[in-house]
């Protein structure tokens, strides 16, 4: 048991379950349970005028229906907006069932209770609602033009505007010798977990429990949700999670309309209830994110070093704003990446739009800030004639440096400081790795059999492991098991496998003996979430203080129980053992046992402990004043502001010289996350967060109408990637610690998505010669650049029109 | 996402299928593979009072194989077609047509005669059918009929078939000698309803000159739109074809709207150059089929 877990490919302990479909999820609990079925709006905008339910009462297997009318004058309080900020001005959130506006479609109007989901379909289909249409906002630029209003009261949309400055951008950009100016658009996209939302409650009215299951990224946030919405104290709500299929950002959103209309109807009809989503009300009821339009100016000197950059993001975050405005924010700040920016202004305006609410989807804002830097890059060497990765380079901030505070606020506002990393380190090892250098070889022999090839890069920095904290605790049992909980959730990134391997360290026990409990407020009631790729850094780190806890705990009763002193003493092998001497031990199950003075020898192995077997000091009380009974800790991790990762994605690509169509030729990625606990996890959440890269590059959309109308609600008509549409990957790691957590670990989970958008336009670009300023991109948008460019210039690679603001 | 009631007839015998299909009229519909329909019917898209399901019937299974032609039974799945070995060297159009469909899930339930009934405008198999001069075998209570391919499909989603028939077979004729065959598509991924795809078939003489060709292009219209290029391309030597005037044509032949996946201009380019490939493939394969033969 010398040999240390942390920092080895341990194959993950959950999967053989997972793999084996007996993962156990939402939908596979209740099986007794009535079923929800919400009727949705079926226009972006419009006011109810009545709702009829009378055909709807025949269905056979009806349960009951809810409007807005009948519920209890708590649940009928707006849903609460998440994340207060100063700047925004009008924060509105939806009711959990309309009132008598609905404003995006989708927007939940009544609720529907079966005995299971067909009838409660069938229900849906027979009840009335009577809508009066009104003209829809559709798109951040209909809502700024402000010819019409998504919310009475709201004049321009503008839900809420931000500026942040370093410096004074417009002076160090009208002196500079070189100024870009341009726009840039990205479209929707979501998360699109495989698992949808879901929600089960059961009442216990023996106990006045309330137990409530969801597929959430925030069970103790939903827990806390639903006890005010119902009017419980704390402590007769439990929220557990079960295994989620995935979330990506999508289910840090609540509580939804449907997890607290479950849990009520729970407790109204006695009976449990669930609502199930499918994949059509997903679309159209879950979250969307991604949508941006950047006005960009940029100064800079002929070295291609940017002295001034003006950034305004139009930011839609569609009919209402639970969330804040924690999108715009971090685009506004990570936008930065891994330059040294002196001048910087940026604002945002937030603006209401009919369409579905826009919420954190893995990356959260960062690929768009990410695609703005990187775009602005590959301008400024293209203006200069200069290679890209050149132009990055003298911008870069160099590792002595770090620490960098830009003097902005991030995320969870604090202070925007960059802890540590190794730029230049990372870009040498990235064209390296793609071998950048030797590219135009390439590029010559592929044009040569009539290929079209381009490479492209992009860097990002990401700030992971946001507070306020997370907590650990840990127990080891009596018979050797060792119990570990956080009271964050897990949508299938490894945690179970990651945190016993930290566990397993620091008291010398197997890891097979660990056991994690993620996500369930009966095991731990105090946690924020899983978001912002900060479980492993906070909940990690704070299991890492608890186990230290059991560790200090059981090395001072081995002590005592052995007469040796605490430093000669170490846990290796399941034994608390002397150094040097292994033969004196104590198994540290026997030491779990003798943490817990007995009166009762329920069972032989408990003997020891029970008062008359132990030769304790007359002189002092069984449990000391400074004591506890049990050999387990609880701690916490707060870090005083985020830990920082980064890292570098290049990309060749090779375009139809015929039919435009754009083939992944290489995909390379080097990344730094600091300390890896487990290489294996960390590359697969690389992997995973690339596939989802190419997806907002290539395929996704949300293709709205000007109705407001989602014309490609399905997975037939919404493209994500499937595995043949991914590349292979080529992954390169760089580890520097982090220095503000004891692990020395930063976040690995959003990584992988950040700068696809951006290292694939640039690819196409080069590939083309022709700008790509919006994204995503396919084969049709493609080949009309590459018309519009023919059109312009017949010399390909040649700077274009800039488009004025 | 879940069906409205149904009743569900399984019938053992084709005698069945047609004596429920009779009696239901316009309540009934077939189930086959159930891979469009299953999801027609769990968003409610089409919602048919009875449902008569093929896979227990005793029979309508066979791929029949003669000098003459491949002959498909309705509960055939696609895949059974495309790894049948007799299939390609009797037609190799269908092989080349099936490479495209879907992914191996659904062939392995889907079936083709399903599909053709089905008439999605960017299906493989309805156009294979017409292009190859095939046609479809109906039967009801009381009688039955043949349609040919190229009239069966009416519109999107509507194939001349009656509520009482049951489609039991597609038959697709062999080529005759020196006859060579393409099908190329792009798809946005891998596997799915393609932006633009073409079919194409050319004959050559004894001197390995064109005698005829014929394109069908699917996804850029209602139905598949079939173009002649005889006339464009009659006499030109294998080895150096020159088709531009029949790219021209085919670009001429069709006009496909804008949609959420790509432009109609777009389309018609594509469908342009896949054309241009798809007769140079043929061709090629035509000379190929000429040294096996």
């Amino acid at each position: 048991m010398t040999t240390k877990l942390f920092g080895t490919p341990v194959a993950r302990s959950e999967d053989p379950r997972l793999l084996r479909g007996e993962g156990r999820y939402l939908d596979d609990l209740g099986h007794d349970a009535y079923h929800v079925g919400i009727v949705r709006s079926p226009h972006a905008h419009a006011r109810i005028l009545g709702i009829d339910v009378t055909a709807a009462l025949e269905v056979p297997g009806l349960i009951a229906i809810h409007t807005f009318d009948d519920l209890p004058e708590r649940l009928r309080e707006p849903l609460p907006l998440l994340i207060p900020h100063p700047s925004i001005r009008d924060g509105r959130t939806q009711y959990v069932l309309a009132r008598d506006e609905v404003n995006y479609l989708g927007e939940a109007v009544a609720m529907v209770i079966a005995e299971d989901r067909y009838a409660a379909e069938d229900a849906l289909e027979l009840i009335d609602v009577d809508y009066e249409p009104l003209p829809p906002v559709v798109g951040p630029e209909a809502a700024r033009a402000a010819e019409r209003t998504v919310h009475a009261g709201i004049d321009d949309n503008v839900g809420a505007r931000y500026e942040q400055t370093i410096g004074d951008a417009a002076a160090a950009i009208a002196d500079a010798p070189n100024v870009l100016e341009f726009r840039l658009d990205i479209e929707r996209s979501a998360s699109m977990p495989m698992e949808g939302r879901g929600t089960l409650a059961r009442w216990d009215a023996d106990e006045s429990m309330l137990r409530v299951h969801s597929s959430t990224q925030a069970p103790t946030s939903v827990r806390a949700a639903v006890a005010a919405y119902l009017e419980l104290p704390l402590q007769q709500v439990e929220c557990v999670t079960p295994d989620i299929g995935g979330g990506f950002g999508v289910k840090i959103v609540h509580p939804w309309p449907e997890e607290i209309l479950v849990p009520w109807a729970a407790r109204e009809l006695g009976h449990p209830v669930k609502f199930v989503e499918d994949r059509r009300e997903h679309f159209i009821s879950a979250t969307h994110e991604r949508a941006q339009v950047q006005f960009l100016k940029v100064g800079f000197d002929d070295d291609g070093r940017i002295l001034g950059l003006d950034v305004e993001l139009l930011h839609d975050h569609g009919a209402y704003m639970p969330y804040g405005v924690i999108v715009p924010i971090i685009t506004s700040t990570q936008l930065l990446g891994p330059y040294r920016i002196e001048q910087y202004r940026v604002v945002f305006d937030s603006v209401y739009t009919n369409t579905v609410p826009v919420t954190p989807y893995r990356g959260a804002g960062r690929p768009q800030g990410c695609f703005a830097m990187e775009r602005t890059m590959d301008r400024i060497a293209r203006h200069l004639g200069k290679d890209r990765t050149d132009v990055r380079r003298v911008n870069m901030l160099e590792p002595e440096e770090l620490p960098y505070d830009y003097g902005l606020i991030f995320q969870d506002g604090r202070p925007y400081r960059y802890d540590s990393g190794d730029f230049p380190a990372s870009l040498a090892k990235l064209k390296e790795l793609v071998d950048w250098d030797g590219f135009e070889a390439r590029r010559e022999a592929a044009a040569a059999e009539g290929r079209l090839l381009g490479i492209g890069m992009a860097a990002y920095v990401e700030g992971t492991g946001v507070g306020p904290y997370e907590g650990g605790h840990v127990l080891v049992e009596p018979n050797g098991t060792v119990q570990v909980a956080t009271g964050l959730s897990t949508q299938g990134q490894g945690h179970e496998t990651a945190f016993a391997q930290i566990v397993a360290d620091e008291l010398g026990v197997p890891f097979a003996s660990v056991r994690v409990v993620t996500g369930d407020t009966r095991r731990f009631r105090y946690a924020v979430g899983t978001f912002a790729s900060r479980a492993a850094v906070m909940s990690g780190n704070a299991i890492h203080l608890a186990a230290v806890k059991v560790k200090d705990k059981a090395l001072k009763i081995a002590s005592e129980a052995l007469e040796v002193d605490v430093e000669d003493l170490e846990l290796a092998e399941g034994q608390v053992r002397v150094k040097g001497s292994p033969e004196t031990a104590i198994d540290l199950n026997v030491v779990a046992t003798m943490s817990n003075p007995l009166r009762y020898a329920f069972d032989e192995s408990a003997r020891i402990a029970t008062q008359f077997a132990t030769p304790a000091s007359l002189d002092r009380p069984p449990v000391g004043d400074d004591d506890e009974p049990g050999l387990e800790g609880t701690d916490y991790y707060s870090p005083v502001s985020s830990t920082f990762a980064n890292g570098m994605h290049a990309v060749e690509v090779a375009i139809d010289p015929q039919t435009s169509d754009v083939t992944i030729e290489r995909y390379a990625v080097v990344h730094d996350c600091g300390t890896l606990i487990n290489p294996r996890i960390v590359e697969g959440q690389v992997l995973g967060g690339v596939a989802q890269g190419v997806g907002g590059a290539l395929y996704e959309r949300m293709a709205y109408d000007a109705n407001g109308q989602l014309n490609n609600a399905s997975f037939m008509d919404f493209l994500i990637p499937y595995s043949t549409e991914v590349p292979h990957v080529d992954i390169d790691h760089l580890e520097t610690p982090s220095p503000l957590n004891p692990l020395g670990i930063k976040g690995a989970g959003e990584a992988g998505v950040i700068p696809g958008s951006a290292a694939i336009a640039s690819a196409i670009e080069d590939a083309i010669g022709a700008r790509v300023d919006a994204m995503p991109i396919g084969p049709a948008q493609v080949h009309a650049l590459r018309c519009a460019s023919d059109e312009r210039s017949a010399i390909p690679g040649r700077d274009r029109v800039e488009v004025p603001r | 996402m879940k069906p409205p009631p149904f009743a569900y007839h399984a019938p053992r015998t084709v005698d069945g299928v047609l004596a429920a299909l009779a009696e239901l009229g316009d309540e009934g519909k077939v189930l086959a593979g159930g891979q469009s329909l299953v999801p027609m019917l769990n968003m409610r898209l089409a919602q048919p009072e009875a449902l008569v399901d093929l896979s227990r019937v005793d029979g309508l299974d066979a791929i029949e194989v003669t000098d003459t032609h491949v002959r498909v039974e309705a509960r055939v799945t696609h895949e059974r077609l495309r790894r049948d070995p007799r299939v390609t060297p009797a037609v190799p159009l269908l092989r080349q047509a099936l490479d495209w469909v879907a992914h191996p899930v659904i062939r392995n339930r889907g079936t083709s005669v399903g599909s053709i009934v089905h008439a999605d405008p960017a299906a493989e198999l309805p156009a294979v059918l017409g292009l190859l001069g095939g046609h479809m075998e109906l039967r009801r209570v009381d009688g039955s009929r043949e349609v040919a391919g190229r009239d069966y499909l009416l519109s999107p989603l509507d194939s001349d078939t009656a509520p009482e028939e049951l489609a039991v077979a597609a038959v697709f004729p062999r080529p005759s000698a020196h006859t060579g065959s393409s099908f190329l598509e792009l798809a946005r991924r891998h596997g799915d309803y393609a932006l633009a795809g073409v079919g194409a078939v050319v004959r050559l003489d004894e001197d390995r000159r064109l005698v005829s060709a014929e394109v069908a292009c699917i996804g850029v219209g209602g139905v598949p739109v079939y173009v002649g290029l005889t006339e464009a391309l009659r006499g030109q030597p294998h080895d150096a074809l020159d088709l531009a005037d029949a790219v021209g044509l085919v670009r001429a032949a069709i006009d496909p709207s804008d949609d959420i996946h790509a432009t109609g201009a777009y389309r018609t380019h594509l469908t342009g150059v896949l054309a241009e490939r798809a007769l140079t493939q043929a061709t090629a394969h035509a000379t190929h089929e000429e040294i096996a033969a």
